[in-house]
């Protein structure tokens, strides 16, 4: 083994990763095109570090795609996927179908043999999983109904995939028996010489299995292993479980990434969801980066320049002609405009399938190296712009558009006054929401749960998916004329990174912030928030106050204790902020946490007592009343 | 010029006329300090230090509130009940309102002639009995409330005329072109007190 070589590789795919991605993000191109533009830099055509394995290197990272297929099944269950079949059969079906029609009869009239225009068609009649998954994943879209759509289509594509393997040697007008290095599933499967029906029968009941094993077996199973308290063996058994469904789904010819996209379904519901996840997804992310980068590499630009204006149609009717199939499948399927943009733009390229279906039917002798060659160019070049494309979307379009469904009713002058914004609308925001809205505040909500955010929706609300901190979306939001905005979500982090976006570009809004607890007050204080809540603070004291009770106390003597002690804590809160900063600079956190406790501890002891005894019938009267 | 702090109780000034006017009308007053008592302790938890603090502070005290049941709203009563501590209001000690004058002013649906002199009658004077003698245990002056009657019925121009009557008068208590002397013996502080505002003003 050449272990420096193998460091050398990962180091420039990882440097280049590193490097490139937090660019892309900061400039609000997002990671695929980051990956991808770190593929085409690092390629041969311009610092040529990366590129003769670069098919290798995709073939190995499309796993990646399958472990993504793995993940979304995992948030998927299976009541879920049943309600999405009219989406598979029908878009996904009506996709593929009309696109390969309208491929192979260009195909025809521009003088192909009507087999090599159905293969070519029903090549580039699929999309690529790993760009439109990811791209949408990033943008927060893979929850809107254009989403859900396009992963519809996605999982028919992948389905179709072996059909059209099978379908593709007996377009081949001479059978060849040519080499067949290619790791292309049917042939290295353990079922390829058996009859059609024992075919049949080998995989339903391999399908069967997993989905026996995912109900019975795989459970107990990794109890055991979770019991064992070795993380790393947790993450070796998400592993082991992933790739062994690759394995077997390909053995019996069918996709590995429908395979673990079934078994992610059936364990959907287990308690060991969130750690399969948590193990699964790094690796999926980085064998996506690895992938596109791969496909950065991969875009031949010399065979471009020599051929500009080739490419420049092809791909452009590629797209063209993709995008409008889809649109009108959209609005046959009664896609609201905005998301019928978001599902066409998304699905209108070619995908990696299709390296894989031109190179086997190049060895099939379907087609000839003169018209893969191109096509595998373009369908690189239209995976490259896919992501360009939803990013111009959403910065350009989507926001004229607004929301993803018409408003139901007109704004009255009344809400457009009282005009808040609301970011999160969980066991939090939905409480204040609420309270808001029962007094005909007009309210505009940012959410990212889908199943919330459409139920708000029937009802009436402004709803507006995705990432609120997010400069675009808060605009769209209405921002620049809203009098207040909440931030009442869980991730005090993000919390702090809408602060800051809110007050760098409206300084003079208002802002009403969630905190997590007594130091995230702090910070956002510190920040400039007057308006602070710590979440658990009210119920807290409100136990507090019910102990006092229990213990004797009068109702209202308690009560007046514990709101006394709230307006003092509150006074200390802001007290603290001032004195916490000087000494910030010699304390770590938990020193700090410990030592404002003691402050508070000793200033409420000062005060509190004497606070309390000082109306109604009080000690001093009864003193004076026996000094007289 | 003396400070008045104008101690207002009204739990539903949304839905107010009257004393909307009225406290408008006061607070383009620079010496007036408007202190919305249902506004700052919503969940009637006073802050005692405070409100003693602010008191300190001013030399002339209102209470401005709208007459239910022949009393004050029940967040005055609390603040009084918090507020004015034995050693500190009133007591052997208790000192700090010495010398501040104190009066309220008053709107009640009811006419004038309800609150007028008469057999199973009580004028606003009488009825205010507890907050007199609560600015004497104080040692504080009380001077006769300031009245809007029939406020149901009253058009906006007949507020505005009451409003600005009470502006003069405000003005003029605590510019000191007064005579108190006469003052403290009216009943109510109506158009006749007019005539006590000094020419000089």
């Amino acid at each position: 083994m050449h272990g420096e070589d193998f460091f050398i590789q990962a180091f420039m795919y990882l440097a280049a990763a590193v490097i490139a991605v937090p660019i892309a993000k900061r400039l609000g191109l997002g990671s695929v095109l980051g990956y991808l533009i770190a593929g085409v830099i690092m390629g041969p055509f311009i610092l040529n570090l990366i590129g003769k394995e670069g098919q290798d290197v995709m073939h190995f990272a499309e796993f990646g795609v399958v472990m993504m297929l793995f993940l979304i099944g995992l948030e998927l269950e299976p009541r879920h996927l049943w309600r999405l079949r009219s989406s598979i059969i029908g878009m996904g079906g009506g996709q593929m179908f009309i696109t390969s029609t309208v491929v192979t009869v260009i195909g025809i009239i521009a003088g192909l043999k009507w087999q090599a225009s159905l293969a070519i068609g029903m090549i580039l009649s699929v999309s690529s999983t790993a760009v439109v998954l990811q791209s949408l994943e990033e943008r927060d879209l893979r929850k809107t109904d254009g989403g859900q759509k396009s992963f519809a289509v996605l999982l028919f594509q992948d389905m179709a995939v072996i059909p059209i393997l099978a379908v593709i040697p007996l377009l081949a007008l001479a059978v060849t028996t040519g080499h067949e290095s290619h790791a292309v599933s049917v042939d290295s499967s353990w079922v390829s010489g058996m009859a059609a029906w024992l075919q049949t029968i080998v995989v339903l009941s391999v399908v069967a299995g997993i989905i026996l094993a995912g109900r019975f077996l795989a459970r107990p199973i990794l109890r055991i292993i979770a019991q064992t308290r070795l993380r790393e063996l947790f993450t070796a058994a998400s592993l082991l479980l992933v790739i062994a469904i690759a394995l077997l789904t390909t053995k019996v010819g069918l996709s590995p990434a429908l395979g673990t996209f079934l078994a992610g379904v059936i364990l959907a519901n287990s308690e060991y969801r969130h750690e399969l996840v948590g193990n699964i997804e790094p690796f999926k992310g980085l064998l996506m980066g690895l992938f596109f980068i791969a496909v950065g590499a991969s875009i031949d630009f010399t065979y471009i320049i020599d051929h500009p204006l080739l490419l420049i149609l092809l791909t452009l009717s590629l797209m063209a002609g993709k995008f409008i199939i889809l649109f009108i499948l959209g609005k046959i399927f009664k896609l609201s405009f905005d998301q019928n943009m978001i599902f066409s733009l998304a699905l209108a390229q070619g995908g990696e399938f299709a390296f894989l279906l031109f190179s086997f039917a190049l060895h099939k002798s379907v087609l000839t190296e003169a018209i893969t060659k191109p096509l595998m160019v373009v369908v690189a070049i239209s995976m490259a712009i896919t992501p360009i494309l939803l990013l111009l979307n959403e910065k350009f379009l989507q926001p004229r558009l607004g929301t993803r469904e018409k408003e139901g009713r007109q704004a009255d002058s009344f809400q457009e006054e009282n005009s808040v914004i609301i970011a999160g609308f969980g066991r939090f925001g939905s409480i204040v929401g609420r309270l808001l809205r029962a007094h005909g505040v007009g309210l505009t909500i940012l959410d990212h749960d889908s199943n919330s955010v459409d139920m708000l929706r029937k009802l009436g609300f402004r709803v507006f998916y995705g990432d609120a901190s997010r400069l675009d979306l808060l605009e769209a939001a209405g921002i620049s004329t809203a009098k207040l905005l909440i931030i009442a979500i869980d991730e005090p982090e993000q919390a702090r990174e809408i602060v800051a976006i809110a007050q760098k570009h409206y300084p003079r809004l208002t802002i009403m912030s969630r905190a997590n607890g007594q130091q995230d007050a702090y910070e956002l204080i510190e920040s400039g928030i007057k308006n602070v809540y710590r979440e658990t603070f009210e119920t807290s004291l409100c136990m507090g106050r019910e102990a006092l009770r229990f213990l004797g106390f009068r109702a209202h003597q308690a009560h007046r204790a514990s709101m006394l002690f709230r307006r003092q804590d509150q006074r200390h809160l802001h007290e603290l902020v001032d004195t916490r900063h000087e000494r910030k600079t010699y304390l770590t956190a938990t020193r700090q946490k410990i030592e404002d406790l003691e402050r508070q501890l000793r200033q409420e002891a000062e005060s509190y007592d004497e606070q309390l005894d000082k109306s109604w019938d009080v000690d001093s009267l009864r003193r004076a009343a026996k000094e007289r | 010029m003396a400070s008045v702090l104008l101690l207002f109780a009204h739990p539903a000034f949304h839905k107010s006329r009257v004393n909307k006017i009225l406290i408008e009308s006061v607070g383009g007053l620079d010496n007036v300090t408007i202190h919305d008592l249902y506004e700052e302790y919503p969940d009637f938890n006073i802050d005692a230090a405070r409100e003693q603090e602010l008191l300190e502070s001013h030399d002339i005290l209102i209470m401005q509130f709208p007459f239910f049941w022949y009393a004050p709203p029940a967040l005055l009563k609390e603040w009084e009940d918090i507020v004015l501590e034995h050693g500190w209001a009133y007591g052997s000690t208790g000192k700090a309102l010495e010398g501040k004058k104190l009066f309220c002013t008053i709107s009640t649906g009811g006419s004038s002639q309800v609150y007028s002199k008469g057999a199973k009658r009580f004028t606003i004077r009488q009825l205010l009995a507890p907050i007199e003698k609560l600015s004497q245990l104080c040692h504080m002056d009380f001077l006769p409330p300031f009245t809007v009657h029939g406020t149901h019925l009253l058009k906006e121009e007949d507020i505005r005329e009451h409003a600005e009557r009470y502006r003069r008068f405000v003005f003029a208590l605590s510019s000191e072109k007064l005579d108190c002397s006469k003052l403290e013996k009216l009943d109510t502080i109506d158009e006749n007190a007019d005539k006590l505002i000094l020419k000089a003003l």
